[in-house]
């Protein structure tokens, strides 16, 4: 028995740009690019989850604001008009990633900034910036290893977190990043193998640096062909930019996937699943809660506050600070003083103190 | 085509009013919005969007509330957990110019501020203010999490309640402010997802983030208070106003012609007005052109209002989007306002902040503020919150103007703590006529611990605007009557007397560099390989391989002559 059936019933997307800095502007439009085709396939903001360790768009070095490009000559705004970022600027760090990852984040955490999967759902990641032999460098000042992530993955397993997991890296020396996977029904694809660099795609001499990384570039391309019912299969990504459009090898992997690569639909992941149930029974809806009109009349006259009371401030009593007891740094003072003294005069003059 | 859509415009409105007569139970909400266009004497023009949701509702009652219809869900449900009376926060992206740009209606500081009045009813204020930021970061995608005890301070007279109510215990009030904050469409996009017609009908359709982030100055905010509900002022409604100010570059965006209109502006025209506001408008600002001397203005309207704002009686011309005649045959509006602008008067306040010194050590901070009244002399409170890395000394502050000695009032000053808790200066300086007051303090930097650096720390840290909060004597009569209909850009602040207006200015944010160690890993590695190397494999090599020889010393010269005749004779040397 075989199974072809995916068997998931939502989509998650996690989408992360991990470059600081105005070069490295490509980064964040291939993370962009992956975004608007993720939202045009279905899946809606709550359910992406969009980390950018940079602004580029509003940066002052930006000669277009509010737009990032992939295509030179301006041809394409991946940035849009309706963009929502949950991570950016310095919260994008290796500590959030894995707790966004894992589901161990503080209770006050908004939802939009949660990856609230269940065991049915079928997530995307995708990963992109600098990165080596092994490792993924966040913002300049720190690293995740490989041996990381594939424990996060691990954890997520374990909780019963995803259904299926696509895991797309555009670095250089991707592959790297996927050889110590080994949860099941992982499923990876790399922009290049170990040793070899990503390289970047085309410059744009209005804005003055290199637009988008070549593996991005034409898996964005690749992507423009998909709809919404499209059933074109992963055999198809895996042959997206081959070593004569990329100059690196694209890698994947796929030994720990339970299903055949044939088998699984793009829009599995990059889609969304949206189950419609008909029904023709009423359902009753619960009436809104009665807004009595408050019985007693307000006897006194509201007014607005004096916006700067001179008198009122100058003649302010100083607030009565509470007393705290004294500091540790007191405390060990004299304790050291006395110490010296009943060590100096002898402890039979304790005596006359007790 | 047009017809059916007028058909389904009608329709949706006879339905909002029939769902709103149905459900009589529930207090009445209102919806407002407004434009004001003040073309400027540099050639830019102010554009100034205000949206403005009144509902006679209680948000602190047990049970909670229920329907919404015109006011957002996300921010009801904000002030009923988190007890919320009054709540300010705005996202700036550029520096309000006063002198080039006059007084803002509403003004704010570059990046991020959030300022809230909790109710009195409530015990932790601290934990729910935590709470909240987060809780905000995730409603305007904003990294308002930053926001924690390193830079929130209680002010003690500053940032009184812009709301009604009758308890001013500062204990209840929490500022803070992110100067590092960037703006830019993904806080736009919430935003504008709070108007009760999205960016789909009435003003908002103009708001289009490729225009808007290409200006000089930005700002969004978010003003939640109770309001009187009529003039006897005995019941109370909240109000929600949403305002985005905009000044748009004559080189930038108008490629440097005198002339604006919507579509330049704004690249859009507009076609409706909301169906479910019950007024929208758009004021132009003509009080120095009655005669269109200074700038055209088309297409003409009858329509005038005048309005005291800012301390001046100010014309303008009024188009009323709810009637069909505005839109004119082409259904749809594009102004246009061909001509400069006169000169401005000079702003009676404005203020300016510096950082004076050298090097990675010392540094002072200069605040200088400006009083242009010829001869009124009024009182401002300065509020300066500095980070603690930048260790205050003050027994160095001095309040000078005109060269003599000018002691404050009034001084509130909480020291700060390392890691927890930032300076908090505020001081009541009475600003003599026609001078410049200099507040000058000096501090020192500290050294950071390594993983407190940000991942870029040679980029420097930013201190947040001082807030300079005045009186300041106006032209005219000020309305006091705070309740009566007005249009929404003069009825922010709410006047107490007829001879003064309040006034806030911000200064600019300081970009201050603290003394940075060197992350470069392969310099380090580098050090202290060839540091190891050179010591322990230089000592151990020299130790196993050296051997010492007695050497006897150098003859004299004498010697040395005779042993070099002796070895021509072939004779052994002496």
């Amino acid at each position: 028995y075989i199974n072809i059936y995916s068997g998931h019933t939502n989509n998650w997307a996690v989408l992360v740009c991990t470059s600081r800095f105005w070069f490295n502007y490509r980064h964040v439009a291939n993370t962009l690019s992956v975004y608007r085709s993720v939202k045009r396939l279905g899946i809606p903001d709550s359910h992406i989850v969009l980390m950018l360790a940079d602004d580029m768009a509003c940066n002052h070095r930006n000669p277009k604001p509010a737009t990032v490009f992939s295509h030179k000559n301006m041809e394409l705004n991946v940035y849009g008009d309706d963009v929502e970022v949950d991570y950016r600027g310095y919260e994008v760090t290796v500590e959030n990633f894995l707790r966004i990852l894992t589901g161990r984040l503080p209770p006050s955490t908004p939802r939009s900034k949660r990856l609230l999967s269940d065991d049915r759902s079928n997530i995307l990641i995708y990963l992109t910036g600098h990165g080596g032999n092994g490792f993924l460098k966040f913002q300049d000042s720190e690293e995740i290893s490989n041996v990381e992530l594939a424990d996060a993955f691990e954890q997520m397993w374990q909780k019963r977190r995803y259904n299926e997991l696509l895991f797309i890296i555009d670095t250089c020396q991707g592959a790297s990043m996927y050889e110590r996977f080994y949860s099941p029904n992982l499923m990876a694809l790399a922009s290049s193998q170990v040793g070899e660099d990503s390289l970047s795609h085309q410059p744009d001499l209005a804005i003055g640096v290199h637009l988008m990384d070549r593996y991005t570039f034409y898996l964005l391309e690749f992507l423009e062909d998909i709809h919404p019912a499209s059933k074109t299969n992963m055999n198809d990504l895996f042959k997206v930019c081959p070593k004569s459009q990329c100059v690196s090898t694209p890698g994947h992997r796929t030994d720990l996937f339970l299903r055949d690569p044939g088998s699984v639909l793009i829009t599995d992941f990059f889609g969304s699943v949206r189950k419609v149930e008909l029904t023709m029974e009423t359902i009753n809806l619960t009436d809104p809660i009665e807004q009595l009109e408050s019985g007693e009349l307000q006897k006194e006259m509201h007014t607005y506050a004096d916006q700067l009371p001179v008198s009122e401030i100058i003649h302010q009593k100083p607030k009565q600070k509470d007393w705290h007891p004294p500091d540790g740094f007191i405390l060990g003072l004299w304790t050291l003083i006395l110490l010296v003294f009943f060590q100096t005069y002898g402890v039979k003059h304790l005596k006359h103190i007790f | 085509a047009m017809a059916e859509q007028k058909f389904r415009v009608r329709a949706r409105a006879l339905v909002c009013v029939f769902v709103c007569v149905v459900m009589c139970g529930c207090g009445r909400d209102d919806f407002q919005e407004e434009l004001v266009i003040r073309p400027l004497h540099s050639g830019d023009i102010y554009t100034s969007f205000q949206f403005r949701t009144l509902w006679e509702t209680d948000f602190t009652r047990e049970n909670k509330v229920s329907h919404y219809r015109l006011f957002p869900k996300s921010l009801g449900q904000v002030i009923s957990k988190f007890s919320v009376r009054e709540l300010h926060i705005s996202f700036t992206q550029g520096y309000w110019r006063t002198m080039q740009w006059g007084q803002p209606y509403l003004p704010s500081p570059p990046g991020a501020e959030l300022w809230v009045w909790f109710q009195d009813s409530l015990t932790d204020v601290d934990g729910t203010w935590k709470e909240l930021t987060n809780v905000l970061s995730g409603i305007f995608c904003a990294s308002l999490n930053f926001i924690d005890s390193t830079n929130t301070v209680q002010p003690s007279a500053s940032f009184k309640p812009l709301g009604i109510g009758n308890v001013t215990d500062h204990r209840f009030l929490r500022y803070a402010t992110l100067p590092r904050e960037i703006v830019c469409t993904e806080n736009l996009t919430p935003w504008k997802k709070l108007l009760p017609c999205g960016s789909k009908a009435g003003l908002a359709v103009l708001l289009k983030s490729e225009k808007l982030f290409h200006s000089s100055f930005h700002s969004q905010a978010v003003h939640i208070r109770p309001v009187c509900k009529d003039d006897q002022c005995k019941t109370t409604s909240w109000e929600l106003r949403q305002t985005l100010n905009v000044v748009f570059d004559l080189h930038n965006s108008g490629q440097g012609k005198n002339e604006w209109s919507l579509f330049k502006m704004f690249s859009r025209t507009l076609t409706e007005a909301c169906p479910v506001a019950s007024s929208s408008k758009i004021y132009i600002d003509i009080t120095d052109n009655s005669q269109g001397e200074q700038f055209e203005l088309s297409p003409a309207t009858p329509l005038l209002s005048q309005a005291v704002v800012l301390g001046d009686r100010r014309t303008f011309s009024v188009y009323d989007l709810t009637q069909q005649i505005t839109f004119g045959t082409m259904r749809s509006l594009n102004l246009l306002i061909r001509g400069k602008s006169s000169d401005m008067l000079r702003p009676l306040l404005h203020a300016e902040r510096y950082v004076a010194g050298y090097g990675l050590q010392t540094g002072e901070i200069h605040t200088l503020m400006y009083n242009n009244h010829p001869y009124r002399s009024f009182p401002v409170l300065l509020l300066d919150s500095v980070p603690w890395y930048l260790r205050l000394y003050i027994h160095t502050l001095t309040v000078t103007s005109k060269g003599k000695d000018n002691k404050p009032s009034y001084i509130h000053y909480q020291p700060s703590k390392d890691r927890v808790r930032p300076h908090l200066l505020e001081m009541l300086v009475q600003l003599p006529p026609n001078s410049v007051t200099e507040v000058t303090l000096q501090f020192e930097r500290a050294l950071l611990k390594w993983t407190e650096y940000t991942p870029d720390p040679n980029h420097g840290f930013y201190v947040g605007s001082s807030v300079i909060s005045s009186l300041v004597p106006s032209i005219v009569a000020m309305d006091t009557n705070n309740s009566r209909e007005r249009p929404l850009f003069s009825s922010f602040f709410p006047s107490k007397e007829e001879s003064s207006y309040f006034v806030r200015v911000y200064t600019e944010p300081l970009l201050v560099n603290l003394p940075t160690p060197d992350f470069s890993m392969p310099y380090n590695v580098i050090c202290l390989t060839c540091t190891v190397v050179a010591v322990g494999y230089g000592s151990l090599y020299n130790l196993l391989t050296r051997s010492f020889q007695i050497e006897e010393p150098s003859p004299g010269l004498a010697k040395r002559i005779a042993n070099i005749i002796r070895k021509m004779r072939g004779v052994p040397p002496l």
